[in-house]
């Protein structure tokens, strides 16, 4: 019996379109909650955040968050939340799973978070054309210790 | 958000904190067919309880897909389970078990892009599954290395009939595993990351 057989593919000359922008219809972070005023319930804030420039918030699956400042007495609930739970660094991807929230919505929450200073990003390690070789070295050794 | 009314905070458990020294992230990816074993392979590595992050995707997306007709408004979750280990006080490495069908990958901004690489799981059942995400990653430029799963009731090729069937050129490693064990999967990591050290060395000569 021989497997099928597939056929090996080239690069693509050019990196892939960027991908789209945050999905409209995707449920704002207040969504599900009753009588809570805020910001997060302002569709046109939600808007504004994500489309304004046509970028998406710098924020990656692992980026890290840390909270910078104390809740303040205006802060929503995920608000309150991300701040405890990044009291030691948490990815966004770690963020999204506890809270529930699809990660776009964590996209436009930290966003919002950033611009009003109350938490700090912690850039990831993304891939390089040439990688860092000492970086690979410190996963090795890492590997081996589980 | 739905912890709101229960008495417990979300968040990681204590021992699950990250030190304050953690400066960065990397990610790698964990893809494959349907049912190829890689949520079982990210929770046997993992050093956090698997988690899962969501995302939604809406009729837009939904359009390529015969299953749903174009007018059809609901919105489909996509759910990606990841996990995570810590390689230094400053650095730690999330293991991204990517869904199935590779149309929704666009939906994590930057999963791929910013990737160190990819274990491609394959199953020898139905290996031809896993070529779609081959090629994906092929055509992105996500250095990979192919991990056979072995199922009991598989066909047993020998690994250069299945690197002849995965055109796979030589330099690409491929490893057998089982990787419902920690071991087992820690070293088809340790795979990925020397094939990854060898790229930057040829590189760096060049
Ligand atoms: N015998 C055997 N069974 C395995 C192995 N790996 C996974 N399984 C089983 O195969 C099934 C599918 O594994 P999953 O880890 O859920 O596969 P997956 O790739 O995440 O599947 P999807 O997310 O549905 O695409 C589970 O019932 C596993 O227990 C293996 O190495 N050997
Ligand atoms: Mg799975």
């Amino acid at each position: 019996m021989t497997p099928p057989q597939r056929r090996r593919r080239q690069p693509l000359p050019q990196p892939p379109a960027p991908p789209p922008p945050v999905p409209r219809s995707a449920p704002s972070p207040a969504d599900g909650q009753e009588g809570t005023e805020g910001e997060g319930k302002n569709p046109e804030r939600l808007y504004i955040i994500t489309c304004a420039d046509g970028e998406r918030a710098p924020v990656d699956l692992v980026t890290l968050i840390v909270a910078r400042a104390e809740a303040p007495s205006s802060a929503t609930p995920e608000q309150t939340a991300v701040l405890r739970m990044c009291a030691a660094p948490l990815s966004v991807a770690e963020i999204s799973a506890y809270l529930r929230l699809p990660f776009s919505v964590v996209t436009v929450l930290l966003t919002e978070m950033l611009a009003a200073e109350l938490v700090q990003a912690r850039a990831p390690i993304v891939r390089q054309q040439l990688p860092d070789r000492s970086l690979l070295e410190a996963v090795m050794h890492g590997l081996q210790r589980l | 958000m739905d912890f709101n009314g229960s008495d417990t905070i979300p968040g990681p458990r204590a021992e699950d904190h990250l030190p304050h020294t953690t400066t960065a992230a990397a990610k790698i990816v964990i893809v494959g067919g349907f049912g190829v074993g890689k949520t079982t392979m990210v929770g046997s590595v993992s050093e956090i309880r698997p988690l899962t992050t969501e995302e939604t995707m809406t009729q837009a997306g939904i359009g390529v897909d015969d299953n749903y007709g174009s007018e059809t408004k609901t919105a489909t979750t996509v759910a990606m389970d990841f996990g995570r280990i810590r390689i230094t006080e400053q650095v730690v490495l999330y293991l991204f078990g990517t869904p199935g069908q590779e149309r929704f990958w666009f939906l994590w901004n930057g999963l791929f892009e910013g990737a160190l690489g990819a274990v491609v799981l394959v199953d020898t059942r139905r290996i031809e599954v896993s070529f779609e995400v081959m090629g994906r990653l092929e055509e992105g430029g996500v250095p990979f290395v192919v991990a056979v799963n072995t199922f009991p009731d598989g066909p047993r090729y020998p690994l250069d009939d299945l690197r002849a069937a995965l055109d796979l050129p030589p330099e690409i490693p491929i490893v057998e595993c089982d990787v419902r064990r920690r071991a087992s999967s820690r070293d088809v990591l340790m795979t990925l990351m020397r094939f990854l050290h060898s790229l930057a060395l040829s590189r760096s000569l060049t």
